[in-house]
């Protein structure tokens, strides 16, 4: 037994699209993948500029709770429901960090540490209750079945068939994600760099931030059944980080997570293939692979050119 | 009172944190087109009043008056200029975006930015001598430059009153210079400047006016009637002077009030 699987060029990049009915198969993963990395990729470009990363991780693990009572009082898993439940659970995580770190001596790190994990574990916790009287696997929200993508029921409009629902919903969560942040682009730039500023020029500032928790929480749950809850967290940071590397304006950071998802996709897609292992793991660490690089060589900040510079001054 | 357009207005002002308070009592009347430097120790609440201004604290007692408006409507005439330590500089914006934020008070909400606020947002720069900088990110600049870049940003704004926190603090001479003349030349076209200023030597030259500070109001007036060594020294003298000096407060005298406190001792 090896470790590393034999590297088949062959029969990691053709045969998944050897037959028409292949191509069709595990293009709708693909084209999955990369609505899920675009719509993580755009919330989390805002996310991370704000440095409120951990409080993007605290919060897509806090919705879980939310989730399994939606699924309980619902009884299905759409769209609709989750993200309210996830909402409500999401808003609650963050008041109650709020709440700890001003009215307790906590700090704000241990207080996010302290709510996210229980409320984590409580949301594990109702999943398994109802895990034996439901069809509900706890693991698929956990860790999201991207490969499933294809199974999803086809939409219908009358009598027409459009295709995957899946997809559909997904792109539809992409497109009002994608339309809210150019339209608002100016009102969370301003805010996000000096809310002092935007405030006096009425800026909404509070809502602005409230906003942006509720598309952090609709991007969780819309790509909950393909990545699931522990690894979108990497979808929503990968990019906007490797992105840094390269450009310097917000603007350009949000664009670039856009090519980057592409390759995140199709690269975890083709590794997965390889290893023979979940897609989601594996576009996760294709973007780490793909980070390091990026974080040595890269133009603008990249390690590598720090330390020559720092060099050549020293001369 | 209620037509009266003065620049600022504060009538009787007390603000606290967590019950302990910041500022007692304070009176002020700026009147247009003046130069105002705000000196006091650390911890006089200097930020609290700007603050206080800028609707980000709700007073406990008294009232502010922005061109005879309340803070929340007024603040929208207001060019706010911010301790350079409060802002993320690795934030990924260059010099130009910055300065261009100026114009958005300007904008209706879903407008695009318009050619005329990138000419007014260049012209600024030219003014402060950072337009070849304009492509620059901010985090790539020096600390003086960061701080024109600022100043920049308050011209774009074409507000009529301008609050700036500390604009001195750690710029190298020629930023210095620039802010001073800049200073100079807005106070000229008619607006009013309130500055937080922190060196007592330059204070004198910078300034027309000056309010000393320090939890209460020591005294506010023209340089020449209020830099004086005993006016200093009651603001600079600690709170233990201040505090047993509280009970000689003659609260609501607009007259500069330095004779109720040089008999108080």
């Amino acid at each position: 037994m090896t470790l590393i699987p034999e590297y088949d060029f062959k029969k990691i990049f053709f045969e998944p699209w050897s037959t028409l009915e292949l191509c069709i198969w595990n293009g709708q993963i693909i084209l999955m993948g990369i609505l899920v990395c675009w719509t993580c990729g755009i919330v989390g470009s805002f996310i991370v500029v704000r440095r409120m990363a951990l409080m993007g991780d605290a919060i897509s693990h806090g919705i879980l709770p939310g989730l399994a009572l939606a699924f309980i009082c619902s009884g299905s898993m759409a769209l609709g429901p989750m993200w309210i439940g996830s909402c409500v659970a999401g808003i609650t995580c963050s008041f109650c960090i709020e709440w700890l770190r001003f009215q307790t001596p906590i700090k704000e790190d241990a207080a996010l540490g302290l709510v996210f994990t229980s409320f984590f574990a409580t949301g594990v916790l109702m999943l398994g209750m109802e895990a034996e009287n439901a069809h509900i696997d706890p693991e698929c929200i956990l860790y999201g079945e991207i490969g499933f993508t294809p199974l999803a029921p086809d939409l219908k409009l009358g009598s027409l068939r459009l295709g995957n629902q899946a997809l559909w919903t997904m792109g539809g969560v992409f497109l009002s994600v994608a339309i809210a942040a150019v339209v608002f682009y100016r009102q969370i730039l301003i805010s996000s760099f000096d809310p002092i500023l935007a405030r006096s020029m009425g800026t909404p500032v509070r809502q602005v931030h409230l906003g942006l928790m509720l598309s952090l929480s609709l991007a969780t749950v819309a790509s909950l059944e393909a990545v699931g809850v522990i690894l979108v967290v990497a979808m929503f940071v990968f990019p906007a980080v490797t992105a840094s590397f390269f450009f310097d304006r917000l603007s350009s950071i949000v664009f670039f997570s856009l090519p980057l998802g592409l390759a995140y996709s199709i690269g975890g897609f083709h590794l997965a293939h390889w290893f023979d292992c979940s897609l989601a793991a594996s576009m996760v660490v294709f973007a780490g692979l793909l980070f390091i690089p990026c974080c040595f060589l890269a133009p603008n900040s990249g390690i590598l050119w720090k330390i020559t510079s720092l060099r050549n001054v020293g001369r | 009172m209620r037509n009266s357009q003065k620049p600022i207005e504060i009538h009787d002002l007390t603000v606290s944190y967590q019950k302990k308070p910041v500022l007692y009592g304070i009176d002020l009347e700026v009147e247009k087109g003046s130069l105002v430097g705000i000196i006091g120790p650390n911890g006089a609440g200097k930020s609290t009043l700007l603050k206080t201004i800028m609707n980000m604290i709700k007073p406990n007692g008294g009232y502010v008056r922005i061109f005879g408006h309340p803070p929340k409507k007024g603040i929208s005439c207001i060019g706010y200029v911010p301790q350079r330590e409060s802002v993320d500089w690795d934030f990924p914006v260059t010099v130009m975006d910055v300065v261009l934020m100026g114009r958005y008070g300007k904008l209706n909400w879903f407008q695009r930015i318009r050619k005329a606020d990138r000419k007014i947002a260049s012209e600024c720069l030219e003014k402060v001598g950072m337009l070849h900088l304009a492509d620059r990110q901010i985090g790539n600049l020096s600390g003086g430059q960061q701080q024109r870049v600022f100043l920049a940003r308050a011209l774009a704004q074409e507000s009529q009153l301008y609050i700036m926190d500390e604009p001195f603090s750690g710029v190298d001479a020629v930023t210095e210079k620039t802010i001073v003349l800049m200073l100079k030349e807005m106070k000229k076209m008619g607006k009013t400047l309130l500055i937080v200023h922190h060196d007592l030597s330059s204070a004198k030259e910078y300034f027309d006016y000056l309010l000393l500070l320090n939890m209460r109001k020591v005294a506010y007036g023209t340089i020449q009637d209020v830099f004086s060594h005993d006016l200093l020294q009651k603001t600079y003298g600690g709170r233990l002077t201040i505090l047993s000096e509280m009970a000689s407060q003659t609260a609501g005298n607009r007259e500069i009030e330095k004779e109720a406190y040089s008999t108080s001792e």
